[in-house]
């Protein structure tokens, strides 16, 4: 049996249906992230864990225990808020400590774990600030320390990084990551932005519109999306409309030009929509490969990746280059010609 | 600049002539007693009698059960209003504003005709002034609550501290009356002066109280009227003083920056 389950989990607002049939199993020691636009139901599934929503139907199982209808305090749930939600008039010291002064435990014993804490998250020095007096990403570090301090059965993070500019945002979901491993807690992690879901999850949610999309290691939700949601909401996607040419051999057309693929083709004949990650097309022809001649519509410079829009027939593609010291950058209204292996084409039944 | 700042402190001057001449005034006037020179006479007086020890004692007392009242009856519904039923904010805030329309005689001559008789014969405890008292106190009392609250994410701080083990109590007191402890000050503050200085529902409800006292003294003695209407200042401003500094100590909420 796993550690965290969530069986059948429906949640209604008012005839709306917030999430519909969320089925899940969590180890222990596991990182799942939730990943979904807003209003997905990602934070209502969440919510469900901590106690501060009670699902319509299904049932939460922790460690054995059924906890759906379980006060929030008495869940033993770390929880880590999108707005901090440290305590103003507090130090960071009294912060991390609160949650020990609550169960009634020893002076001794929660200053030592409060230094522990505070070590944890190299902020040992700042104990007695307020919050005041704290950068952003220092909030959340000590929010983070006291969601651990109370050494929850669970930790459950609802878009902590959200609020924190991109650089602080990386290093912390790093950090995050390795605290998370150090101490082998069970994690669930809401998330809206796919990279950071993608990072550090040892699975993924993908939720869409109250329903799960999908669930996989990272690596699976990228490579092998189920669904058109998920491999659009993940990363970009090149889409092409095809016409059938030989469904016996999975060739296909685009406006006259030839597409081999490695899939079944099941529709004799009709059109279907071609799915191509921008990493897997590239520039110039090669052998054995699709080759699609188009025009240059777009360069966009970003760093260590260059992204080029290629117009083929009345399709736009998107093709990430590797930047490289004294390349020449293609023109706009160039002619190219993009090349992509069969097998990196991922074939919808329809247009 | 300079023009400028020189124009604001001429108003600042009119203003605080207009407010402290009626001030300084009286309390010359209450030193006059003896028409030859001046000296304390009138406080002498004052003090000396055993009712203004009996009838203020009872307006501190009244007051204090009033904040009590009003803080136990406010801020738990304030803060439900904002936690799980923000729809009702606006009701909740008209109701409070009621001792605004309805004048004091109209809610005094109502209570007595409501209360004068069973099943809820309370006109003879000091239930009926204590009842008025929280009626008067609701807008201040509200507002300052209600500001307090907007000030603080009350909602997330709730979860976080729910998340951490404490039940509503400890959450009420250990999370959200610290952090309204400025708020709450000054609608103590408020319901404080407000009680102490009230004349209507006293003298209507016939309770003794500080107010109907002070109109009782100007009858008969002119000197020691004003002498306590001098002092009932000095306590108010006594009062302010004592809440700014400890709104001052408050940590987290007052101290900007800098080392402590």
């Amino acid at each position: 049996m796993a550690f965290l389950e969530l069986k059948n989990i429906n949640k209604t607002f008012a005839a709306t249906a917030a999430v519909e049939d969320f089925n899940l199993e969590v180890e222990k020691g596991e990182l799942v992230s939730f990943l979904g636009p807003s209003g997905c139901g990602k934070t209502t599934t969440l919510r469900t864990v901590a106690g501060f929503e009670i699902p319509t139907t299904g049932s939460v199982v922790l460690n054995g225990e059924e906890i759906t209808k379980k006060a929030p305090h008495q869940r033993n749930v770390g929880m880590v808020f999108q707005a901090y939600a440290l305590f103003p008039n507090m130090t960071v010291a009294d912060n991390v400590g609160f949650g020990l002064k609550v169960s009634k435990k020893p002076k001794a014993e929660i200053s030592k774990r409060v230094q522990e804490m505070l070590a944890l998250i190299q902020m040992a020095a700042l104990g007695d600030r307020y919050p005041h007096q704290l950068s952003g990403g220092q909030q959340q570090r000590v929010a983070l320390a006291r969601a651990l301090a109370i050494q929850p059965q669970v930790l459950l993070l609802d878009e902590p990084l959200s609020a924190l500019d991109a650089k602080i945002r990386v290093e912390l979901r790093t950090e995050i990551r390795r605290i998370q491993q150090r101490l082998g807690i069970t994690t669930i992690y809401v998330t809206h932005d796919q990279e950071e879901a993608l990072s550090i999850s040892d699975r993924v949610v993908v939720m869409n519109a109250g329903r799960m999309e999908q669930v996989g290691a990272p690596y699976e939700i990228y490579n092998y999306p189920a669904t058109p949601f998920v491999a659009g909401f993940v990363g970009t996607l090149n889409q092409i409309k095809c016409t059938v040419v030989d469904a016996a051999s999975g060739v296909l057309a685009h406006n006259g030009q030839r597409i081999k693929t490695d899939s079944l083709i099941e529709k004799k004949d009709g059109q279907l929509t071609v799915m191509l990650r921008p990493e897997q097309l590239h520039l110039g022809v090669a052998d054995e490969e699709n080759q699609l001649k188009g025009k240059v519509d777009h360069v966009a410079f970003l760093g260590s990746i260059i992204r080029i829009l290629v117009r083929v027939g009345d399709a736009i593609l998107t093709l990430d280059v590797l930047n490289e010291r004294g390349h020449t950058l293609p023109r706009v209204g160039e002619e190219v010609t993009v090349s992509f292996p069969p097998h990196a084409c991922w074939v919808l039944p329809g247009p | 600049m300079r023009r400028r700042s020189f124009g604001s402190w001429i108003w600042v001057v009119l203003g605080s002539v207009y407010f402290f001449l009626p001030l300084a005034a009286s309390f010359l006037f209450s030193l006059r007693k003896l028409s030859d020179h001046l000296s304390f006479e009138a406080y002498r007086g004052v003090f000396s009698d055993a009712g203004f020890f009996l009838n203020f004692g009872s307006s501190v007392r009244w007051a204090a059960i009033t904040i009590v009242a009003s803080l136990l009856l406010v801020v738990p519904t304030v803060y439900w209003v904002h936690l799980r039923a923000p729809q009702f904010r606006r009701i909740v805030e008209f109701i409070t504003l009621m001792p605004f329309v309805v004048p004091a005689v109209v809610l005094a001559f109502g209570l007595i005709r409501a209360y004068a008789r069973p099943p809820l014969e309370l006109t003879r405890t000091p239930a009926i002034l204590i009842g008025a008292y929280v009626v008067l106190s609701l807008p201040y009392m509200f507002r300052a609550v209600d500001n307090g609250l907007r000030a603080i994410d009350v909602r997330t701080l709730t979860e976080a501290a729910q998340s951490l083990g404490a039940g509503w109590a400890t959450v009420l007191w250990r999370v959200i009356f610290p952090n309204l402890r400025v708020a709450l000050l000054s609608g103590m503050f408020l319901t404080f002066a407000i009680v102490v200085g009230e004349y209507t529902f006293a003298s209507l409800l016939a309770w003794p109280a500080f107010g109907p006292y002070v109109v009782l003294t100007f009858q008969t003695k002119a000197y020691e009227a004003v002498a306590l209407s001098t002092l009932s200042f000095a306590l108010t401003w006594a009062s302010i003083g004592v809440i700014q500094w400890l709104g001052r100590a408050a940590p987290g909420q007052a101290q900007v920056a800098g080392a402590r």
